[in-house]
């Protein structure tokens, strides 16, 4: 079998990963994950201006566009302690906004856009529709051309932190093709956002009406380019998902163990019983594996065909080990795992908000059978 | 250590790559056993040892032990390299796995000038095959509770008891061995010694113990007032745990200074797709199955994992929570892969899993029947997948013991 990837580590990706760590779990600690859960905006602009000073926004923006001009990969350590320490942000919408705008954006918005994202203007993406469907070139909004204006039509769901944004990035089909355009969220008519409901409560969603909106013909992004766009973003949101969802995997392992080396049932610590130390161990070989494929990810993303082998691997396995290792914390809990104050619900949450966008385990198994089989 | 040249090392590769293609040998007309394990018959033994003592010679076997006792002298990516031309070529096996993966290991680190005279160059040759001696029939998950019983007579010890799982047992010239020398000892571990024993010794015996494969392979060790020489025994009295979990180390992959080549037939998860490739269900193909191409893909991934967490191991940032976590994890991961991947094996054969090796008919001459059969070996063998996974509870995630 040909290459499916290998790890390797930058020097860059190590200092990430050494800031990110310390940085996640000074800002994030639980109760202020908790706070911000019944905070509307959902994250706390202060530590939006410290992320913005550190750079992050600009890792993978080329330099001529004021960006660090690392590859994505090396945002992945990043995620994964954004992950590990559930900080809230727009970090990743404002990120795959900013991929959207590299891999399908004319010159004249990147040249707009992508300095100000690295100063910390918020963007986001509205791709998914009603169908559900994984698939983001399955399109049914509308775009139509009228003189110098595009007047865009349908809805989209899951537009993530689509209040706070200053952009938003739309998929339509125009002429019977996939485009995307950009939308100045001030300019969205009264009532175009709904807030969602949505399974992960640490996240902000809405849906967004795209009737009588109207855009100017520059806020087109690049016709030719927007299929190669949608698969880019498909796959970077799945790398940056499995870096977020691998870090969630080492911290609810973490938060489990703690349990199980103060809980006493019976006289015995429980961690002591075979019938939870063993499928905890199952669960941390899990994380293990999901790590190295991250990591791979992370190192290959950028090389055509070997990337998408390796990223779709990564979320498959991402969505397998949290899943597994926060449904047991729920478990293992007992009485208390089923209480909306244990902390595994949140991490079972967040497994089942990532396994629904862009893709679960088993879709991605489908794609990788298509690419290996 | 010096510097390599990188030159040096290319070359050193290249040559053995040519060696091993030259000198690989053809299909001996009988089943070559996959692991050091799976020896079974005289004459795969002496295949074995012959093609070990050539690969010796040729100086592609402990190309990294000390030039005085053997060895080649070079630094370990010289055996790294010829270790992966022996894998790239599919030459068979290294067969004396207990002297060259943890006998000569330990004594290079540990032994004395005279044991290391007396024993590394011909463990290399495969002139002396070495078994292992510390699971008993009563104590096998529970090693610390071994109770042979080792009693000082003069310039003596005196053996009663019996081992078991002895791999090479009636082939062997010596064995390490874990007995009781204190059965007053405050701890059951502090009753322990160790000891180099010679096999030829009166008063012991083996006895062939027949595998579920229908195969041999192993033995039952019987010692029945043997008499070994005091100075058999390695470090003091009550130092036997010590150094047989240092041995387990060695066997269990997290310390190095092995031989080198393989003695497990590295296991390629890929070659299940040729079989899967072949494979015929309700007049399709099995590739068209989605259920099955779905359980493929995961057995793919499953194996990139395992690859991927080998090179992780070797990358420090991504590793500092819990820096034993993959060392101690590697035998559990391979061995419960190896036995899955087996058994799904089995279902890709169709109706012809119902053959096993010797009839004509059988697919790949009965090799994935009798490898997910033999896959318990590794499962339990050298500390159960059970055992495992208390190990990494308790020592790497820190889960209580009590």
């Amino acid at each position: 079998m040909e290459n499916l990837g290998r790890l390797g580590f930058s020097e860059e990706q190590a200092d990430l990963l050494e800031v990110a760590t310390n940085f996640c779990r000074d800002k994030s600690p639980m109760d202020k994950v908790r706070k911000l859960i019944d905070d509307e905006r959902g994250y706390d602009p202060e530590v939006w201006k410290d992320i913005v000073g550190l750079g992050w926004l600009g890792i993978a923006v080329p330099e001529e566009y004021g960006g660090v001009g690392l590859s994505l990969g090396e945002a992945a350590p990043v995620m994964e302690q954004i992950g590990r320490f559930m900080l809230a942000s727009p970090f990743l919408s404002t990120t795959l906004a900013a991929q959207a705008v590299l891999a399908g954006g004319t010159e004249a918005l990147k040249q707009h856009l992508l300095p100000k994202i690295v100063e910390g203007a918020i963007a986001t993406l509205a791709l998914t529709e009603d169908s559900g469907d994984w698939d983001l070139s399955q399109i049914t909004a509308r775009a139509e051309k009228d003189g110098d204006n595009i007047i865009l039509s349908g809805k989209k769901l899951f537009v993530c932190d689509a209040v706070s944004a200053q952009w938003i990035i739309v998929s339509v089909s125009l002429d019977g093709k996939p485009a995307l355009v950009l939308v100045e969220r001030a300019q969205l008519p009264e009532g175009a956002l709904r807030s969602e409901t949505i399974i992960d409560e640490t996240k902000r969603s809405y849906a967004l009406t795209l009737d009588g909106v109207q855009v100017s013909a520059n806020a087109l992004f690049d016709p030719h380019k927007a299929r190669a766009a949608l698969s880019h973003i498909h796959l970077a949101a799945n790398l940056l998902a499995a870096a977020e969802m691998v870090g969630a995997t080492q911290a609810v392992i973490d938060y489990t163990i703690d349990y199980l080396t103060t809980r006493k049932q019976f006289g015995r610590l429980i961690g002591s019983y075979q019938a939870l130390k063993h499928p905890t161990v199952d669960a941390f070989i899990g994380y293990e594996q999901a790590r190295s494929h991250l990591y791979s990810a992370a190192h290959c993303f950028n090389e055509q065909g070997t990337g998408e082998v390796a990223t779709r691997m990564a979320k498959a396995e991402a969505d397998k080990a949290l899943s597994y290792a926060a449904d047991r914390s729920i478990q293992f809990h007992g009485g208390f795992g089923f209480t909306y104050d244990c902390d595994a619900q949140l991490y079972r949450r967040r497994a089942m908000w990532h396994a629904a966008q862009f893709g679960d385990a088993s879709y991605h198994r489908k794609k990788l059978a298509e690419l290996l089989l | 250590m010096t510097a390599v040249d990188p030159k040096d090392l290319r070359e050193f590769s290249q040559g053995a790559d040519a060696w091993f293609r030259d000198n690989v040998p053809d299909d001996p007309g009988f089943m070559l056993p996959l692991t050091f394990m799976e020896v079974g018959t005289d004459q795969q033994f002496n295949f074995l040892r012959d093609w070990q003592n050539k690969v010796w010679e040729a100086g592609y076997l402990g190309a990294a032990w000390p030039k005085e006792y053997g060895g080649g002298g070079l630094d370990p990516a010289f055996q790294k390299a010829a270790t992966e031309a022996m894998r790239r070529r599919h030459a068979p096996i290294m067969l004396n796995a207990i002297g060259l993966n943890w006998t000569g290991p330990l004594l290079l680190d540990m032994g004395s000038e005279d044991q290391k005279q007396s024993y590394i160059k011909k463990i290399l040759s495969a002139e002396d095959i070495w078994c292992q001696g510390f699971s008993e029939p009563e104590n096998g998950s529970d090693l610390g509770n071994a109770q042979l019983r080792a009693v000082r007579d003069g310039d003596d010890y005196v053996l009663n008891g019996s081992k078991i799982w002895t791999t090479h047992g009636s082939y062997a010239k010596h064995m390490i061995l874990l007995a009781r020398t204190n059965f007053d000892a405050p701890n059951k571990y502090a009753g322990l010694s160790f000891f180099l024993a010679p096999m030829d010794a009166a008063g012991i015996e083996t006895t062939p113990i027949r595998k579920l494969t229908g195969e041999f392979g192993f033995t039952q060790t019987f010692f029945t007032d043997a008499r070994i020489p005091a100075e058999c025994r390695m470090g003091k009295e009550g130092q036997g745990w010590l150094i047989a979990m240092r041995t387990l180390e060695y066997e269990r992959g997290a310390r190095g200074g092995q031989a080198g080549g393989y003695v497990i037939t590295p296991l390629d998860a890929f070659s299940i797709l040729e079989l899967a490739k072949k494979a015929q269900r309700d007049g399709a193909p099995v590739m068209d199955d989605p259920v099955m191409r779905d359980r493929l893909v995961g057995f793919l991934i499953e194996a990139q994992g395992l690859k991927l967490c080998q090179e992780r191991g070797r990358i420090a940032p991504l590793t500092t929570d819990r820096p034993m976590a993959l060392s101690l994890s590697g035998k559990l991961m391979w061995t419960e892969f190896a036995r899955r991947l087996n058994e799904f094996a089995m279902t890709l054969l169709g109706a012809k899993g119902g053959y096993y090796v010797g009839d004509e008919s059988a697919v790949d001459d009965g090799l994935w029947t009798r490898g997910y059969l033999n896959a318990f070996s590794a499962t339990i063998g050298g500390g159960t997948s059970q055992v495992q996974r208390n190990i990494i509870g308790e020592h790497v995630l820190g889960l209580p013991k009590k």
